[in-house]
């Protein structure tokens, strides 16, 4: 296909409001990498700001801005193609536009406390105000309910504006309900109590049934929208994919909860049923790395945007390996008594989270930035996306791999060995098969950075060659000039 | 009420396909229709199941109720003993010692527990500790601290205390400056009330029942 250039349609308001979406989501995309690079720095030499910002900041920041920013790129996809999928304007988009601007002065407040006051006494006002001290569920309570109030908004312009449309297609149908159970699970996770086991267990409702179930089926619903405008895959074709995901996803994912129920005190029958369903959970992934290759392959990959069918694909293999399989080789109770709290956790929570929604929000971001130009470049290609995607993948390996060998390492030595003492912790991470890994992890995390950096170059020019193009021809046309 | 896994599991499959049948009336298996069904099918089924279980396993996690232990478990003598049957250790509650050479009623107790766990959220423990194998991965797992013999043989001597929960009070009101291994805990500024309060929330959880993890605890292979 030869490189043409075409007048992009005018922009909705709701897909106006998504490019702020996904220029916030890449901001804080480099936030979070640069959060995780120093927490991993401080793995090597533990005194790096010690006194002023230990891990444990960093490492809130590191997680937190990756909820965010994946959350962010998902909703801003919604809001990109909603406009396209109903043929109209977004109902309620000046509200959409409010909650957004509310919830960004939030997160910069948030991101201030969470590194200039980071905890607070030992007092119920410290959950409201400053910390609540569950891994990724950190926000104190006021922004659960800010949160709450965004998805509650979201929630209303997809309704309404399916129902203005007067046409609900399949997609939609599963979008609404998705979102409903969302938002429902997110609501489960804003309750203090003082028994760890009841704690722990509804934290798992939002962690796993946000990661593990809704958040794969609304990335299913945007990967189908996207293949339809990508790959010009048929509706009907996509729609069935897309159930038989969601299918697979809810049938496996929701009981597949039981994986987390092993050994905080829950009883013995979540060993069985979160063994067998959670074994079975890479089964809808695989069905998306078929789905994507099926219809790439099927149009021998005459795409309209390269860097989003490079990233779709990725995806769907990513999300594959990432969740699927490195989060199959510890989740039987036979392995996972051993290995579970160990860096393997860690392992699978980086490749799965940069397979599943990294590419995925990636790959809208290409789709956006398309369109955001005033003309648009097809199909859309550079140099420079090759070289970010490339880093960043070779980054995200590296850093799995070695958090799989300090994984293992620490399942041998500390929990098999060891018995999971104190005495035992330290025996394996300065073990030279767990400390040798984190020079290596702390090299990858650069060159995510270099990745990263790459990236945004490219976000910023891809396509305004075309521009540039279009334009000189039409000063050429005009008779020439002197602006 | 007993539970097993497999016939839930079964149950769950039978009832997720029968369901799938009826709601796509019969259309082929390569069909939109069927995937309709089973999509809906599948996420009624299991979100149903998932209820369920969840009612009964509330039942089975209350303080006192066998698996988790009473708030005044912290008075008494805890320990681990290895089950034959399930080959894994179990908790033991041993006589009544007392904590801090006190004897907590159950609503002082439960008073103590709560405070210790607000304040291991308000300090963001678990970014950096894992309690019953879930946190941050960067220091080590609480879920039985109370039971390390570390607390003993090391911290005890180096504080200068007459207890364990007196040791362990002191270290954690100042653990920059006991440092164990490379990696340091930072000083949280903990008042001697959130210290003594956060032993009591530690001791509490290391009489939890956890299906044996983590495993072989505390115990050499000559031990086992």
């Amino acid at each position: 296909m030869s490189a043409t250039t075409q007048v992009r349609p005018k922009l909705y308001e709701s897909q106006k409001l998504a490019l702020w979406y996904f220029a916030v989501a890449i901001a804080l995309f480099g936030l979070q990498l640069t959060f995780g690079l120093i927490a991993a720095y401080q793995q090597l030499n533990p005194n790096f700001l010690f006194e002023l910002a230990p891990f444990m900041t960093n490492r809130t920041l590191h997680v937190n801005t990756l909820v965010v920013w994946l959350l962010v790129g998902l909703v801003g996809g919604v809001y990109w193609f909603l406009p396209q999928e109903t043929g109209r304007e977004v109902v309620g988009i000046k509200a959409a536009k409010i909650i957004w601007w509310v919830i960004v002065a939030g997160v910069l407040v948030l991101a201030g406390i969470y590194l200039f006051v980071q905890y607070g006494p030992g007092e119920m006002s410290t959950l409201w105000l400053y910390m609540e001290g569950r891994e990724y569920l950190e926000a104190p309570r006021w922004v659960d309910l800010a949160l709450v109030l965004w998805v509650a908004i979201f929630l209303f312009n997809v309704i309404a504006t399916t129902l203005a449309s007067r046409r609900v297609t399949g997609l939609l149908l599963v979008l609404i309900f998705d979102l409903v159970a969302l938002g429902a699970l997110y609501s489960a996770g804003m309750h203090y109590n003082i028994n760890v086991t009841m704690d722990q267990f509804l934290w798992w409702w939002v962690v796993h049934l946000w990661v593990e179930a809704t958040w794969e089926v609304l990335v299913g619903v945007l990967m189908a929208w996207s293949l339809m405008y990508l790959l010009g895959t048929p509706r009907k074709v996509v729609e069935t994919w897309l159930f038989l995901e969601v299918a697979l996803v809810f049938g496996t994912g929701i009981l597949g909860l039981g994986h987390h129920y092993f050994w905080i005190g829950t009883p013995e029958y979540w060993l069985g049923l979160g063994g067998f369903f959670s074994a079975l959970e890479p089964l809808p992934l695989v069905a998306m790395v078929v789905h994507a290759l099926y219809d790439a392959g099927g149009h021998r990959l005459l795409a309209v945007n390269k860097p989003a069918v490079f990233w779709l694909v990725a995806q769907a293999f990513g999300n594959f390996i990432g969740a699927g399989v490195w989060g199959f080789m510890q989740t039987l109770p036979q392995i996972n008594m051993y290995s579970h709290g160990t860096q393997l956790a860690a392992a699978h929570g980086h490749l799965a989270f940069f397979g599943a929604y990294l590419s995925t929000v990636l790959m809208l971001t290409y789709v956006v930035v398309q369109q955001a130009r005033p003309v648009l470049s097809v199909p859309l290609d550079s140099r420079w996306w090759k070289w970010a995607a490339g880093l960043m993948i070779f980054g995200i390996v590296g850093i799995t791999g070695a958090f799989t060998i300090s994984g293992f390492t620490q399942t041998l030595i500390e929990r098999a060995e060891g018995g999971s003492t104190w005495a035992a912790f330290i025996r394996a991470y300065t073990h030279p098969w767990y400390a040798n890994t984190l020079g290596w992890r702390y090299f990858f995390g650069w060159i995510m950075i270099i990745g990263y950096l790459i990236l945004v170059y490219d976000l910023l020019t891809i396509g305004k060659h075309a521009v540039a193009t279009v334009k000189a021809t039409a000063v050429a046309t005009a008779g020439g000039g002197d602006d | 009420m007993q539970i097993h896994w497999l016939e839930v599991t079964i149950a769950a499959i039978a009832i997720a396909v029968v369901l799938t049948r009826v709601l796509s009336k019969g259309a082929g298996w390569l069909s939109w229709r069927f995937w309709r069904g089973a999509m809906i099918a599948s996420s009624i089924t299991m979100t149903t199941i998932l209820f369920v279980l969840s009612f009964f396993t509330v039942q089975e996690a209350r303080p006192g109720s066998g698996r988790i232990p009473p708030w005044t478990v912290i008075n008494h003598e805890i320990g681990l003993k290895w089950d034959a049957e399930r080959q894994w250790q179990v908790p033991v509650v041993g006589e009544e010692t007392g904590f801090f050479g006190q004897v907590y009623s159950p609503e002082e107790a439960e008073a103590l527990v709560n405070k210790g766990k607000i304040t291991f959220q308000a300090r963001n423990c678990m970014e950096c500790h894992t309690l019953l194998g879930n946190g941050a991965y960067y220091a080590p797992d609480l879920t039985r601290a109370w039971l390390d013999p570390w607390w003993e043989t090391r911290i005890k001597p180096m504080v200068g205390a007459e207890s364990r929960e007196e040791a362990m009070m002191k270290w954690l009101m100042n653990p920059p400056q006991y440092p164990q291994g490379t990696r340091r805990m930072p000083n949280l500024n903990l008042t001697e009330e959130e210290a003594r309060a956060l032993v009591a929330f530690l001791k509490w959880m290391a009489a939890i029942d956890t299906n044996g993890f983590p495993p072989h605890y505390s115990l050499t292979y000559e031990q086992r």
